[in-house]
Order: structure tokens, then C-alpha cells, then sequence
């Protein structure tokens, strides 16, 4: 048996800001369904299931109660992931290198429209005795982030305004993308000073949605109409603390990205890697996280970004689906709609967003604030 | 339906050992943090293990719901306590399942082949949830057909306990034994949080909290943690010459609306011991299992539990726990640790620690707990959600 795990089946409901129209429960059916019958099978086929949720996002404690209906997975071998959604893929990858799976189903969604005000979820992430007294505001880690990586690799604001004009451009190619906008550079940096120098259209706006993804075994993607290879996954947390972590680069992305890497056999991403999707939660993330990458040298993805070499005709396209900034961010299924953003950029389904040559994809997750936790993965055609 | 057959799973390439085992004492207020609770446990399963913190490649957290605590993300906030940071770290989570699920996890990173050394840690504080964690645990229900209600967990358990007994004609004396049972064992546990001598008149005598569940039928609300350390054959055997495999772990979780189900029986807790029995190799449990650690958060669950593990036959346990059947000595000990009656329910470090007292047990490390004559090969189960997943493993000495 090989150890070969494929992407077989993508499905998902498209990001919108508001859905009364459907529960969570439903939206899941329907990107169920829908993953289902991309990879050829039905829900019966499926040998295991992972759902990726946190108690708080849901209003519910214990909410892995409610996923194994509308999966299909009543009675059946069925966890939650209470992390990344890429710690969601690399479970489903490690059942199925273990021999026990040929299909496992990996679901996350959001309804971020539920919540009345998800920075004040956030504030409960912090440590209730050392941090939360400090009152900190979790947009403010992001601006005190930001600050330090601008010192420390002499990045420019204008750089930072670009990847949101270069991502909101290229949500308007996604039909699965709530926030597509033609924007200059100067509509972003004239937009308000959230925590210097973190401005308001440098944060990416929360979105509605389900989206889930089917992975198999060699054998199984034998069987499946388009399969996409998972070349290499990790994931790594760093400090919990505020007080005891590098500010400047993303030190998780990087481990991260080198553990995929690794097992991928890629020695130089920046030449080998065709396109990536990475986190950009904050426009900065983007160049901090392709820099952790090693996509760019340090210092070096604001002046990729500047000359358009990130764009969707560029040397190295970065976040051709439009990013967070473009699609909407839900938690911690961001990183599995991008997953699923990937597969399409392989199969050569991107239709107007499609980059040529989109052979080898990085996917690279971050948990936000006040995480260190991020995952990566390598995806390929062959 | 695939329900109860025979789960069409495939076999496991990589044999994977459990090597060491650790926890911290079970209390009703700990004062120690969570983060401090789990330090200390796999700190003891390290040192069993004879493994350092360094060479340890991944860490696996299991914690029960983030209400308890008032944290987001608890598992990102637990992470260096665990010894995760720095590591490819990961939470997984089914509810009151949890505990024996870490095991699963941790055995999935290692047979995988991706890891040859993980951490596996419970951790839990429920006595930060004032002014009991039952309010926390209003917030399980769903949303629109239950919550309204204001159900409490101790009504939802008196109702499957009460189904159990009108289908099979149980008395609540046969259940009142397993609380006498289970404290007793627990005299022997130093990490005990409710050891008792009783009587089944002193368990009926208690008060009722929801009818027919006395207060002594209850586990406690209780602070703790317990660790393992899990190792691929390789490692095993370079570091001991006593590993515990496990042979064969499986998991089931049934439908949310648990209101149209027949509480009579815990099928999910079937199909996930036919997952992990048929990995294991093992055709007849009631043979071949030696030694059983179901959960037993209530007292009927650990009857309800044996019958769902196929080791006693639906409705019989009672009257084979009656005979004697389960005491530590006798044919089939029943959660001989003192189970989550005797020794504390932290909820996911509870299940951790019953697969430590398999690993004890097997390893003939149980002390005044040992069970007589070498067992061979044992089983633990956690439970959870709504009435909902069952979680299975199965460890040997082979």
C-alpha cells in the first residue's frame, strides 16, 4: 500500500455576511453534499469523520454533539478538532497513512453572524490572570505585530495597502468570495487607524459559511475523478504567551512550512511553489507569512507586492481566491475553503482566478490572535 | 445500515505502545492552574517513560468544554503546560469521550508513521466554574428544540438510567453496587478523590438528586490531570522491555436528537468496541478481555457500559455484578482504579487515567489494586456528549 493521501472531493456554500436563510446545520449539508459529489462517493463510502469547531464560535458547549448528522456519519467514527482547520487535513491524512481509512471526510464552517462581537470572544482567549486584566484589545496584538514587522524588515505601509487592493480585485473573479472590491492603495490607507498602523480595511471582515473536504487514500484517488496529491503537511504552535514570542516574523508559519516542506521534497519554494494561499487574517500576515515561507527573502514580499510579482499573472501568485481579506474570514474554516481554493488552482476549475502553471500550491493557516498555532500544507497535481 | 455490524475499517500498518503513565491527584479544588495540573502529570509520565520532555515530537491535549474554564481556545491557552509549544500540538475533542479518544489520537500521530514519540495529556479544572459546572453544562443542549427547557445533565442521565432499569426490571439497589464497588476499589488509589467503605442502604439512604440517581450514584466535580506517553515499536522496545500495545481503538458517535433514540442501549458504545475488537483481533471479549475499565460517571453507566462492550448481556449486568462477577478478584474486574465513582471525574483526564490503570495493571504495577493473575489483555471505554459517542480502546501485553 502506498502512503499517498489525495484531496479526492471540495464542497462548500459560497462566504456571504449574513444567512438567516440557513442554520449552520444546513450550510454543512449542503457543502456535504456537495464534497461528496465531487469525489464520486456518497456519505456511505466515507470511512471516518473530523469536524473542526471551537465551543465558544458555536454558542454551544461540547458542540461536537451536533455534527454527525448532517455529515452522513450517525454511528460512525466520527472527532473534532478543536484547532486550525489545517490540523483538521492532518488528521484526516495521518487515519488514512495509518491504514485504518481509504475516505475521510474533514468539515468546518462559520456563523460569525450569530455572534454579536467576535473580538470579545477573542479577549477570552487571553490568560485570565496575567493578560486579560491588561484589558488588551485583540486587534491591538495585531497593530503591535504589524509595527515590529514593519521595523524590522523596513516594510512600507503602501505595501501593505497593496495586498488588500491585489486580494479584494481578485475576489471579484470568486463567486464564493463576499468581499471583492475595486479599491487603490489610497482608499486603504485613508481607511480609519484601528491600532496604529493597523487600518480598518487591513482586517479582514467575518463571513458565513460550511465547507468541507474529502481526503483519500492512493487507492481510493484511483477512483475519484480529480484528484489533487497532499504532498506534505505540518502544523506547529509556539507560545501562548504574549510576553514570549518573536513579534517579527511568524516563527510558527516558518516551522510549519519547513515540516510540509520536508515532506515534500521541496528545497526551495520560492522557485518550486507555483502559487500560494496564505493566511492574511491582517494584510501584513500575508508578507509575514510568505517570508516565514521562505516565498520571499526577509523583507522582500512588500517589494514582490509592490511590483505585482504576487498578482494573478505574476512570477508567484499570492491568495488568487482573494484571501481573507477578499472571501471574508470564518475561523477556522478559512483554511479549508483556501484548501479547497487550492485544489481548484490544480484541476485548472479556478475559471477567472486560474494562474498558469499551477502545478505545486502552499496552503498556510494561522490561528489568529493570540495564537501561534499554523499549519501548512503542499498540494500537487502529480 | 452500517450501524452494529462489523466496522469495514482496514488494518493498521504500524504497532504502537503505550510506555509510560502519569497523574496528578484528583481533587474537588485544585489550586494548582490547569497548566500546572498538566505539567505535573505528563512530567510523571515522562519520567515512567524515562523519555525527556525534548524528545517528545508531538503533544496531544484533551479538555472537556471551554465554558468550564472561560477560555477560548483552552487548548492554545494549556499548550506549554502540556510541554506542547514549540511542537506540533493538537486538541481533539468528543465531549465526556475525550479522555480515552487522547489515547486514539495520540496512537493515529504514531501509526501514521509521522511521529515515533507523542505526549498524550487530560487535563481538567471544573472547580473554575462557579458556582457548579452544571451551568456550564446548560449550554450543551441545543439551541432552539432544548435549551429553552433549562435541562440539566442530571435529568438527562436520571431518564436513561430510569429507561434502563423499566426495560430490564432492575432495581436501584443492583446500581446502588456499583458506587459500593468502585469507592472500595478506590481505597487503594493514592490519587483518589472519593474512596469510601459503603453500604448499598448508606448509597440509597443519599440524597435524590434527580430520581432515580442518589448523590452517591453521582461522580464528583473534580480537578486533575493524567498523562501517557505513546511510542512507535522501534522506540518501545529501546525503551522498555514491559510495552503495552494497543491493539485496537475504535469510536462511534451517534445522532444529535438523542430524544428519538432508545436509551435502553448504548449502541455507539457497541460500535466502537466491534472497531476496536475487530483491530484487535478479538472474537470473543468476554474470553479474551481480562480486564475492563468502562466509564462510569454514574453508576448505571458502567453496567449500561459493560453491555454496550459485549461483555455481559444486555440487561444481565447487574445480576453478573451481583455475583460478584466484577469485583477486583473475581472472573471480569470492573474499573478495579476505583473508576470515576472512586477515584474523581476531571472529565477527559478521567479516561486518561483509566487507560493508566490498564497500563499499570498489565504491567503489574497496580500495587494493592493488582489484579490476580496476569491479565493479559484489557479494555477502556469513555462516554460522552449527548448520550451520544462512545470511545473504545483495547491494550495488551502482546
Amino acid at each position: 500500500m502506498s502512503d499517498h493521501v489525495a484531496i479526492v472531493g471540495i464542497g462548500s456554500t459560497p462566504l456571504r455576511t449574513l444567512s438567516p436563510d440557513q442554520s449552520y446545520r444546513e450550510m454543512v449539508f449542503a457543502a456535504a453534499a456537495r464534497a461528496y459529489a465531487d469525489a464520486g462517493v456518497t456519505h456511505r463510502d466515507i470511512d471516518s469523520f473530523i469536524s473542526v469547531a471551537e465551543d465558544l464560535h458555536e454558542g454551544t458547549s461540547i458542540t461536537d454533539e451536533y455534527t454527525p448528522d448532517q455529515l452522513g456519519a450517525v454511528l460512525r467514527p466520527v472527532q473534532t478538532v478543536a484547532g486550525d482547520g489545517l490540523q483538521g487535513v492532518a488528521t484526516a491524512f495521518m487515519l488514512i497513512r495509518s491504514g485504518i481509512a481509504d475516505l475521510v471526510a474533514v468539515e468546518a464552517h462559520c456563523k460569525s453572524s450569530n455572534i454579536l462581537r467576535h473580538e470579545a470572544v477573542l479577549e477570552m482567549a487571553f490568560d485570565p490572570l496575567y493578560e486579560r486584566p491588561l484589558q488588551v484589545y485583540p486587534h491591538y496584538v495585531a497593530g503591535l505585530e504589524m509595527r515590529r514587522f514593519l521595523h524590522e524588515t523596513g516594510t512600507t505601509e503602501e505595501a501593505v495597502a497593496q495586498v488588500v487592493v491585489k486580494n479584494r480585485r481578485n475576489a471579484l473573479g470568486n463567486q464564493a468570495a463576499a468581499f471583492g472590491a475595486m479599491l487603490a492603495a489610497d482608499d486603504v490607507l485613508a481607511s480609519d487607524p484601528l491600532c496604529e498602523p493597523l487600518r480598518a480595511l487591513e482586517i479582514s471582515a467575518y463571513a458565513d459559511g460550511a465547507v468541507v473536504l474529502v481526503l483519500g487514500s492512493a487507492e481510493a484517488a484511483r477512483r475519484a475523478p480529480r484528484p489533487v496529491w497532499l504532498r506534505g503537511v505540518g502544523w506547529i504552535s509556539g507560545s501562548p504567551w504574549l510576553g514570549t514570542r518573536p513579534w517579527g516574523a511568524a516563527s510558527y508559519a516558518a516551522a510549519a512550512a519547513e515540516k510540509a516542506y520536508a515532506m515534500a521534497g521541496v528545497t526551495d519554494p520560492a522557485n518550486e511553489i507555483r502559487f500560494a494561499e496564505i493566511d492574511d487574517t491582517y494584510a501584513y500576515k500575508e508578507l509575514q507569512h510568505m517570508e516565514a515561507a521562505r516565498l520571499a527573502p526577509r523583507g522582500g514580499a512588500g517589494r514582490m507586492t509592490l511590483a505585482g510579482e504576487t498578482g494573478r499573472g505574476g512570477a508567484l501568485p499570492v491568495n488568487p481566491s482573494g484571501g481573507s481579506l477578499g472571501m471574508g474570514y470564518c475561523f477556522d474554516a478559512t483554511a479549508l475553503y483556501r484548501t479547497a481554493e487550492a485544489v481548484r488552482q490544480i484541476r485548472g476549475e479556478a475559471g477567472r482566478q486560474q494562474v498558469r502553471g499551477a502545478t505545486l500550491g502552499l496552503v498556510l493557516s494561522w490561528r489568529g490572535v493570540p495564537t501561534q498555532t499554523g499549519g501548512a500544507l503542499v498540494l500537487a497535481a502529480a | 445500515m452500517r450501524a452494529t455490524e462489523a466496522p469495514l475499517l482496514g488494518k493498521p500498518r504500524r504497532r504502537v505502545a503505550v510506555v509510560g503513565a502519569g497523574m496528578s491527584l484528583f481533587v474537588r479544588r485544585a489550586l494548582e492552574t490547569g497548566k500546572e495540573l498538566s505539567y505535573y502529570a505528563a512530567s510523571q509520565a515522562l519520567e515512567t517513560a524515562g523519555v525527556k520532555r525534548r524528545e517528545i515530537e508531538a503533544v496531544v491535549m484533551v479538555t472537556a468544554p471551554d465554558a468550564f474554564d472561560g477560555v477560548h481556545m483552552k487548548g492554545e491557552w494549556l499548550l506549554d503546560g502540556a510541554g506542547g509549544a514549540g511542537k506540533p500540538y493538537m486538541r481533539t475533542y468528543v465531549g465526556g469521550g475525550s479522555g480515552v479518544f487522547g489515547l486514539i489520537s495520540g496512537w493515529t500521530l504514531v501509526a501514521s508513521g509521522l511521529f515515533d514519540l507523542v505526549l498524550v495529556i487530560g487535563e481538567e479544572k471544573m472547580s473554575s466554574c462557579q458556582p457548579h459546572p452544571q451551568g456550564a453544562f446548560l449550554t450543551i443542549f441545543d439551541h432552539t428544540i432544548e435549551r429553552p427547557l433549562g435541562p440539566n445533565l442530571l435529568w438527562i442521565f436520571a431518564l436513561e438510567q430510569h429507561r434502563y432499569m423499566a426495560t430490564y426490571g432492575i432495581r436501584n439497589e443492583d446500581i446502588a453496587l456499583v458506587s459500593v464497588k468502585n469507592k472500595r476499589n478506590a481505597l487503594d488509589h493514592p490519587a483518589a478523590q472519593v474512596a469510601a467503605n459503603l453500604t448499598v442502604n448508606d448509597v440509597l439512604a443519599s440524597e435524590v438528586v434527580a430520581w432515580p440517581v442518589h448523590r452517591l450514584m453521582v461522580s464528583p466535580v473534580s480537578d486533575g490531570a493524567a498523562a501517557l506517553v505513546l511510542a512507535s515499536e522501534t522506540v518501545a522496545r529501546r525503551l522498555t522491555d514491559k510495552p503495552v500495545w494497543i491493539q485496537g481503538v475504535g469510536w462511534s458517535l451517534d445522532t444529535s436528537y438523542w430524544g428519538n433514540r432508545d436509551l435502553a442501549y448504548p449502541r455507539y458504545v457497541e460500535a466502537a468496541a466491534r472497531m476496536a475488537y475487530a483491530m484487535a483481533g478479538v472474537t470473543e471479549p468476554r474470553k479474551q478481555i481480562h480486564i475492563a475499565e468502562p466509564y462510569d460517571p454514574f453508576a448505571y453507566k458502567e453496567l449500561h457500559h459493560l453491555e454496550g462492550l459485549l461483555l455481559a448481556d444486555k440487561g444481565q449486568a447487574p445480576e453478573d455484578l451481583a455475583q460478584g462477577r466484577f469485583e477486583r478478584t473475581g472472573p471480569l474486574p470492573v474499573c478495579p482504579s476505583g473508576g470515576l465513582m472512586g477515584v474523581g471525574n476531571p472529565i477527559a483526564a478521567a479516561g486518561v487515567m483509566k487507560v493508566c490503570e490498564l497500563f499499570w495493571q498489565l504491567r503489574g504495577e497496580a500495587g494493592r489494586r493488582q489484579v490476580p493473575g496476569k491479565p493479559e489483555r484489557g479494555v477502556a471505554q469513555a462516554w460522552g456528549d449527548l448520550m451520544q459517542i462512545g470511545t473504545v480502546a483495547v491494550l495488551g501485553i502482546h
